[in-house]
């Protein structure tokens, strides 16, 4: 359903269509990329960066947003609490009920240790739910993980943490293996193989799939499997303060119910954060694909405690957000849609790119052509170009919608637009932190001992830009391992004092630099009140 | 002046733009939500709700997230419903419908009235998998269940008190890890990389100075 001004568009894209599927548009060269990175990418605005001015990444630029939330003030002081009288007291506390929190919970749990989640929401609220293209893994003959490394790290712009990369890189089709073992349905030939596409900047197709519903189906039996194994979930309570031990170990966290408010002390003798992204920090004013919780919130419990960050000021910016209708502004469209034949077209209904070039190069080229081209249209809610989802139907035949990306055609249905007769307008939207806390390859942190983080909020495994398909395989190949690591590290501690001193420390830097606030973080929740669509 | 339409929210009216939905209605009207609010994109099934639109005898059901409000809709959200989770071990769960017997007897006393399929937001058909579901063809439930959300909303109208989007979990697992295929080349490939048959490769690239990569990078053949 669309309105008048889209139809002379719409008739354009159809006369074109035939032509635009027969058609492969040249891949950009390594300059052409460069360019268009510097003059469209969002990370590249200098003037939407602060630079810290206190902490372990002082000196750095981060999005102002960010920065407010890193350099505010405790929602605590250390005499709101009893440290001597725990709530909990664990040997593993994962704080984060996602796809790498619980991939380590179920890890740690596996390995003997007593272990809980605390989660904000609920056990499952996480951008691993949403996750709907697939997950990557070389496990297909004409494939190999160092041809996934060089994928990967490329895509990333040659800055990932090599030994990280090649550990995601070399337990990905184990990490499969452990899915299907737990009983999770990856689409299959009747043979057993695996029906695999390509991402934007893979070579070799090895984006394994659950129709379009990827995270949600690994999400939901991880969950399930947590449930099983009783291990236990704090929910609507969430970490606000790490707590220390003498000796500068991790040992716990200051939790906050959601709903009551009450502070209680979870005691424990190693901590994974597992917290997520930071869709819902919009960035530069962008909508986003993220969960409701997507607030950076381990960022800003690492960093106040002294944790080192690496890459907090790349995002990425998901090419093909919904940009109409207004009540799904930002929803993610999968890319999966481009993998199974889709092009981008423009209001003239040329193809201005290839469809699969990397997230952060095809997200600045529809810029390009909203802006400077002025190749774009109109929305209610900004500018978008057409992504032609009718070709899927042409090139893999009648049905193929229908069976490989369902929740995009119940998602535009709702609105009367059939995706397989019409195609739908998309715009960039904030999906992913590149960034976050600097870890080795066994997950702790550089410089916490016995701090672990594990998925989104970990910073370097993909460099500067992540490939599709590679972040729910972080999440599992790095949630999996903090557990594992988390648990050991367990056996051999033994706890100091608990503190919270880093909390007047931190208050004192503040004061130093002269920085006035009034902001208290981890942010925890946005506020929509009165807003009237995000 | 934009288009404005008014909702009851719990029975409080409240006049809104007409092109929100249930859920963003309800922060412009000034709820900071906590509960019933999750993914906001349709796959978490966290914002359950029933709607009745005022003169009209049907109850309906939707997530709150996807949905837009109309004028004269009272609304009222369902963020938790008490699903009855049973406890198993994936690694000795039988695969037939003795599994079903054993956690969920409930759904063998399903009257067939339906009202799980009617009230399904993702407009599955509820009945229909728990159907396969009591005579254990597991492949058919996982396949016809596969899009759920886990909202609640069938149990909440069922009078036999079955838990549907927990058997049809139970159904997917066990399909997926016992009844699909097995995949070879994941075996194989699997068995090589703890072989070592990589590791010489991988560590090259580790040691190989940024240029070398790049250039690998730009001229690597790309699968057609």
């Amino acid at each position: 359903m669309y309105s008048e001004y889209y139809q002379a568009s719409l008739a354009a894209v159809e006369a074109a269509r035939e032509q635009n599927v027969a058609m492969e548009p040249a891949r950009m060269t390594a300059e052409q990329k460069a360019t268009l990175l510097a003059t469209y990418h969002p990370d590249y605005k200098e003037h939407e960066f602060s630079t810290l001015q206190i902490g372990p990444n002082k000196g750095d630029k981060v999005p102002h947003e960010l920065a407010e939330m890193l350099q505010a003030h405790s929602r605590i002081t250390a005499d709101d609490v009893d440290l001597n009288t725990p709530a909990y007291d664990v040997d593993v506390l994962v704080i984060g009920g996602g796809g790498a929190g619980t991939s380590a919970a179920i890890e740690a749990h596996e390995a003997g240790a007593s272990v809980m989640i605390v989660t904000k929401l609920r056990m499952g609220d996480a951008n691993t739910m949403m996750a709907e293209g697939g997950i990557q893994a070389a496990d297909k003959p004409n494939d190999s993980p160092a041809i996934h490394f060089v994928d990967a790290f490329g895509g990333g712009h040659f800055a990932a943490k090599r030994d990280l990369l090649a550990k995601l890189v070399c337990d990905a089709p184990e990490a499969i293996q452990w899915l299907s073992n737990l009983g999770v349905e990856f689409d299959k030939e009747a043979d057993g193989t695996m029906v695999t596409t390509h991402g934007g900047g893979t070579s070799r197709k090895r984006m394994h799939a659950a129709k379009d519903y990827s995270g949600a189906e690994i999400m939901r039996t991880l969950r399930d499997e947590v449930l099983n194994r009783q291990i236990p979930v704090v929910d609507f309570t969430s970490a606000i303060e790490l707590i220390l031990d003498e000796n500068g170990k991790a040992a716990g966290a200051v939790l906050m119910n959601m709903e009551t408010k009450e502070l209680m002390v979870a005691k424990a003798k190693t901590v994974i954060i597992a917290t997520g992204g930071a869709g819902r920090m919009h960035y530069q004013g962008f909508p986003t694909s993220n969960h409701y919780g997507a607030t950076a919130d381990g960022l800003v419990l690492g960093y106040r405690a002294g944790a080192k960050l690496l890459y907090a000021e790349t995002l990425q910016y998901h090419p093909t957000g919904a940009a109409h209708p207004t009540q799904i502004f930002g929803a993610l469209v999968t890319e999966k849609v481009r993998s199974l034949g889709a092009k981008l077209v423009n209001k003239n209904g040329e193809v201005f790119m290839h469809p699969l070039e990397t997230r952060d190069v095809t997200a600045a080229s529809i810029i390009r052509e909203c802006s400077d081209r002025d190749n774009g249209l109109e929305t209610a809610s900004g500018v978008a170009v057409w992504l032609d989802t009718p070709m899927i139907d042409m090139i893999g035949g009648e049905g193929t919608i229908e069976k490989r990306i369902p929740a995009m055609m119940r998602m535009f249905m709702e609105y009367g637009i059939d995706i397989r007769k019409e195609p739908i307008l998309v715009y960039p939207t904030l999906h992913y932190q590149n960034g976050g806390l600097d870890i080795t390859p066994n997950g702790m942190t550089t410089n916490i001992e016995n701090l672990f983080v594990a998925g989104e909020a970990v910073g370097g495994i993909h460099g500067k830009n992540r490939l599709m398909g590679n972040s729910l395989l972080d999440i599992i190949v790095f949630g999996r391992s903090a557990g594992i690591h988390a648990a050991e590290a367990a056996k051999n501690t033994t706890l100091g004092a608990l503190t919270l001193d880093h909390i007047a420390a931190f208050e004192k830097e503040i004061a130093a630099a002269g920085i006035e606030t009034d902001a208290v973080s981890p942010k925890l929740l946005p506020n929509y009140t009165k807003l009237k669509s995000i | 002046m934009e288009n404005m339409v008014n909702i009851f929210l719990f029975g409080k009216k409240y006049t809104v733009p007409a092109n929100l939905t249930i859920m963003t209605a309800m922060e412009y009207a000034g709820y900071q939500l906590v509960r019933g609010c999750g993914c906001r994109n349709g796959f978490c099934g966290a914002c359950a709700t029933i709607y009745r639109i005022k003169g009209e005898n049907e109850l309906k059901t939707c997530l709150a997230c996807q949905t837009t409000v109309e004028d004269n809709m009272y609304i009222a959200t369902l963020p938790y419903f008490p699903l009855v989770k049973q406890v198993y071990d994936i690694e000795k769960v039988p695969t037939t419908e003795t599994v079903m017997m054993q956690l969920y007897p409930e759904i063998y006393a399903c009257v067939g009235c339906n009202a799980c399929t009617k009230a399904c937001t993702q407009e599955l058909n509820v009945m229909q998998y728990i159907a396969y579901a009591q005579r254990g063809d597991f492949e058919k439930c996982a396949e016809e269940s596969f899009d759920c959300v886990m909202c609640g909303m069938c149990s909440s109208r069922c009078p036999a008190g079955i838990s549907h989007p927990q058997v049809a979990m139970l159904a997917r697992r066990i399909n997926g890890k016992y009844l699909a295929p097995g995949c070879g080349h994941l075996e194989d490939r699997v068995r090589e990389i703890q072989n070592g048959d990589f590791t010489e490769l991988i560590e090259a690239l580790m040691q190989k100075p940024v240029e070398e990569l790049k250039e690998l990078y730009n001229t690597r053949e790309i699968e057609k």
